[in-house]
């Protein structure tokens, strides 16, 4: 791709931009959100048309203006929000476009198709059954999909976006496994990740973006950690984690023998200024817990104590009243309303103390809300920014916010720096560790274990429904907790 | 990017107007061609005529606005005209009856929005299907109830609703206007109305936010069951019967109104006010392709195209 340029009305996306990448390659490409990483892989993949420049492959200029024209080429993106068809199985999801047809009346060949679908995922070293909805399925064994449905269509140049963004250790080294098969056939591969510690393991070159241009090119040997940060957001950062001192207080909640659902034997406990780390393979339960607690799952089951009395939350309300609040992992789905201003996104769990009569104060809303909008330092013209245009780290803040403003006590968050901007990710941690210095106990899942080992105080490992061991702060490391998440203690005392 | 987000906004600015700007075009329009069109007589005569639809639409607004839809508001009409009407005739002192009969229409419009709102809220059907089967339902009831026949002499002061006046302004003109001003307020200020938009953008996270989001879906259909149920008495009064096939089709005529107002279908977005304007303006088009005396076929497809138009305008705001 030579000289690309796409301009937006008022922004230009792409300025000048030239990648390359060559046969059985992986070639990185790193910068934060709004750097211009999607546009380019939009534009290679035929989703977006450019402006300017030409892309060639293999040394032939070619020119194509849709995804399917792309597809002919040889060219697949697999995006962080998967495009299959939920409902559809995995050998349809495979074939869909490309279907394979018995007989004259067209009729779909199902057993071929299964067939070549498990061919093809055995091919990357898979076992997912074929022939059950898609959405039954792990978010692993869909990424699996995804790719089984580009090595299907004969492909040369494969685009990932965030390929690792929730999936877990074990399953990112399968992952990297198939990747280097794919290398192995001559595939070429560009590789999205916010995850530096990846690039280095998985990368050949590496390609820095910043604000639509392109920073710098280099093998992956020349470079460091600290070197791609500091390209990255253009300054240096002092280190990833910043300090805070645990000064824990007294338990303020406690989890006896929670059974329900997923859940079987949850003891947990959390205590004031207290930041607990709930770590685990995808699945394994972790954001389970945080819903029972939050009142958002029944439990069938089990005490639930806050501050030593025992609770029953029938409704998210009813947690949220006890001043417990929960930032959901995917926060654009279930945590905010999209097209809503900032200032109703966070005054929306909190508004009887605004309230004249029955009428909203809105003199008061833009009051408290501004304070949090400050304190928080939202990026946004004014509080009355609709949420939709605002990143992914702005949009954290914004649900914060509103959590800060119900006044809570105990603040879950579900993978709070997902698909957040490394800067950004650093003021995240930052807020907690405020929170927890005013006596807020904190619960932080997250599938990025140095995140957890960076900030957490305690680290509680859980595996298949059940917790499997906890570790304190002296203990941290990424194989003890792998080794705790990989080791159902049910199946291990049977022995 | 700020340039990106100051274009936004600046675009949003211009459309929040547009339709007002359509609207007023085709009020100058029609007053040119016709000089009948901008007589006092008319214009209020137009508004008695939207009325009826009228208030149902910012029922409907509400309903979605949560993205939900209520098809069985024509059939909603016609039982609870066609009750009240016959509870009119129970022999009793008329100071008894009229409250009794009011009363247990609007009642009526409690109970088939609740059932509404539990079936969509419990049962988890989908309010199309839910409110599809209430409007044969109804519509069934309704000439099972009657034998077919419509509901006649009925007491002189009942048409006092239908086709009265207050200094000159007619009575369901009047009803329409509180109905739109209190429903503008509910939505703008309360917390009601907060939570109804909530619910409609992001059903999931409303909940997770703390919102009863059941009472919120039922709160909806009640309300737009209960100014189905008014409109559906209103009526009943101005033909001064119980009229069982009354109401035929005003679902499609209601929705349509909503949908020109600028509500989204998908929920979550959309004005009280866009909904007035809506209705206003489609029986703005109406009273003057009569009074040019353009044939009620042809009208058919002239709103039929002005509704595309409308859609359109909006979904060019959109991208």
């Amino acid at each position: 791709m030579e000289n690309i340029s796409k301009r937006y009305p008022g922004v230009l996306a792409l300025d000048d931009v030239s990648f390359d990448l060559g046969k059985g390659e992986v070639h990185c490409l790193l910068g934060e959100n709004g750097a211009g990483k999607s546009t380019l892989m939009k534009i290679l993949s035929g989703a977006l048309v450019k402006d300017d420049g030409n892309i060639f492959i293999e040394e032939n200029a070619v020119n194509y203006h849709s995804p399917s024209e792309a597809q002919k080429l040889g060219i697949g993106i697999i995006y962080q929000d998967f495009k299959l068809i939920p409902e559809l199985t995995a050998a349809d999801n495979i074939f869909l476009g490309s279907e394979i047809i018995k007989n004259s009346f067209s009729f779909l060949d199902k057993e071929k198709m299964n067939e070549f679908a498990l061919k093809a995922l055995e091919e990357l070293g898979e076992e997912i059954p074929a022939d059950i909805p898609v959405n039954k399925l792990s978010v692993a064994q869909r990424q699996m999909i995804e790719i089984a449905k580009a090595t299907q269509r004969n492909i040369r140049i494969l685009a990932m976006d965030e390929p690792t963004a929730s999936l877990t250790n074990s399953e990112i080294e399968n992952l990297f496994k198939v990747i280097r098969k794919l290398k192995s056939r001559g595939v070429g591969i560009i590789y999205i990740s916010h995850r530096l510690e990846e690039i280095f393991e998985i990368g050949d070159r590496v390609t820095v973006m910043r604000d639509g241009k392109k920073i710098i090119t280099s093998s992956i040997k020349d470079t460091g950690i600290k070197e791609l940060i500091k390209q990255m957001v253009g300054r240096e950062l002092a280190s990833e984690f910043p300090e805070h001192t645990a000064i824990m207080g007294e338990e303020i909640l406690n989890l006896e023998n929670i059974n329900g659902g997923k859940l079987t034997d949850i003891n947990l406990k959390l205590h004031r200024g207290e930041i607990l780390g709930l770590a685990g393979l995808v699945g394994a339960g972790r954001s389970e817990v945080a819903r029972v607690i939050f009142g958002a799952d029944k439990i069938e089951s089990g005490k639930i104590k806050l501050e030593g009395k025992a609770q029953k939350f029938r409704y998210p309300k009813d947690a949220i009243n006890s001043g417990i609040a929960l930032l959901t992992e995917d926060r654009n789905l279930y945590g905010l309303f999209m097209e809503r201003s900032i200032r109703e996104n966070v005054s929306v769990s909190n508004l009887s103390p605004l309230m004249k009569g029955i009428f909203i104060d809105k003199v008061e809303e833009k009051k408290a809300v501004g304070k949090y909008f400050d304190q928080l330092q939202i990026k946004a013209p004014t509080q009355e920014t609709k949420v939709e245009n605002l990143s992914g780290g702005n949009r954290q803040k914004v649900v914060l916010a509103r959590w800060l403003h119900t006044n809570s006590k105990i603040i879950i968050f579900d993978e709070p720096t997902a698909g957040i901007d490394i800067g950004v990710k650093f003021e995240i941690y930052n807020l907690i560790n405020r929170l927890v210095e005013r006596g807020i106990g904190v619960i932080i899942i997250s599938s990025e274990l140095p995140e957890l080992i960076g900030i957490a105080d305690r680290i509680v490992v859980m595996c298949e429904g059940r917790i499997s061991g906890e570790l304190q702060k002296k203990d941290f490391s990424q194989e003890k907790i792998l080794k705790l998440a990989t080791q159902n203690p049910e199946k291990t005392y049977a022995h | 990017m700020p340039t990106k987000i100051r274009d936004f906004k600046y675009f949003e600015k211009i459309s929040e107007f547009s339709l007002a700007i359509v609207f007023l075009f085709e009020v100058l329009i029609f007053s040119q061609l016709s000089p009948f069109f901008f007589s006092a007589d008319n214009l209020l005569n137009v508004t008695l005529q939207a009325s009826i639809t009228a208030i149902i639409a910012a029922g409907m607004t509400f309903v979605i606005l949560t993205a939900g839809i209520d098809l069985s508001v024509g059939s909603l009409v016609a039982f609870a005209g066609v009750l009240t009407t016959s509870m009119l005739k129970i022999s009793m002192p008329l100071y008894l009856v009229f409250p009794m009969a009011l009363l247990g229409g609007i009642l009526f419009g409690v109970v088939s929005g609740g059932i509404a709102g539990v079936f969509v809220t419990k049962f988890r059907i989908t309010p199309f299907i839910v409110t599809l089967a209430l409007m044969t339902i109804w519509r069934g009831a309704s000439f099972v109830y009657t034998g077919g026949r419509p509901v006649w002499e009925l007491p002189d002061a009942f048409s006092f609703l239908g086709a009265g006046r207050i200094l000159g302004i007619p009575f369901p003109t009047i009803i329409m206007v509180v109905v739109f001003v209190i429903s503008h307020i509910v939505l703008t200020k309360t917390k009601f109305g907060r939570y109804v938009y909530a619910v409609g953008g992001n059903l999931e996270a409303a909940r997770l936010a703390g919102i009863n989001t059941n009472f919120i879906l039922t709160s909806v259909y009640i309300i737009s069951g209960v100014l189905s149920a008014i409109s559906g008495i209103l009526l009943a009064s101005r033909v001064n019967s119980g009229q069982p096939n009354a109401g035929l089709m005003y679902e499609l005529d209601v929705i349509a109104a909503v949908v020109v107002g600028g509500t989204s279908l998908f929920g979550g977005r959309g004005t009280i006010i866009g909904t007035f304007i809506g209705a206003m303006l489609i029986a703005v088009l109406k009273n003057g392709l009569n009074l040019l005396n353009v044939g009620s076929y042809v009208q058919q497809i002239v709103v039929g195209v002005v509704i595309l138009l409308a859609v359109l305008l909006d979904q060019l705001r959109q991208k």
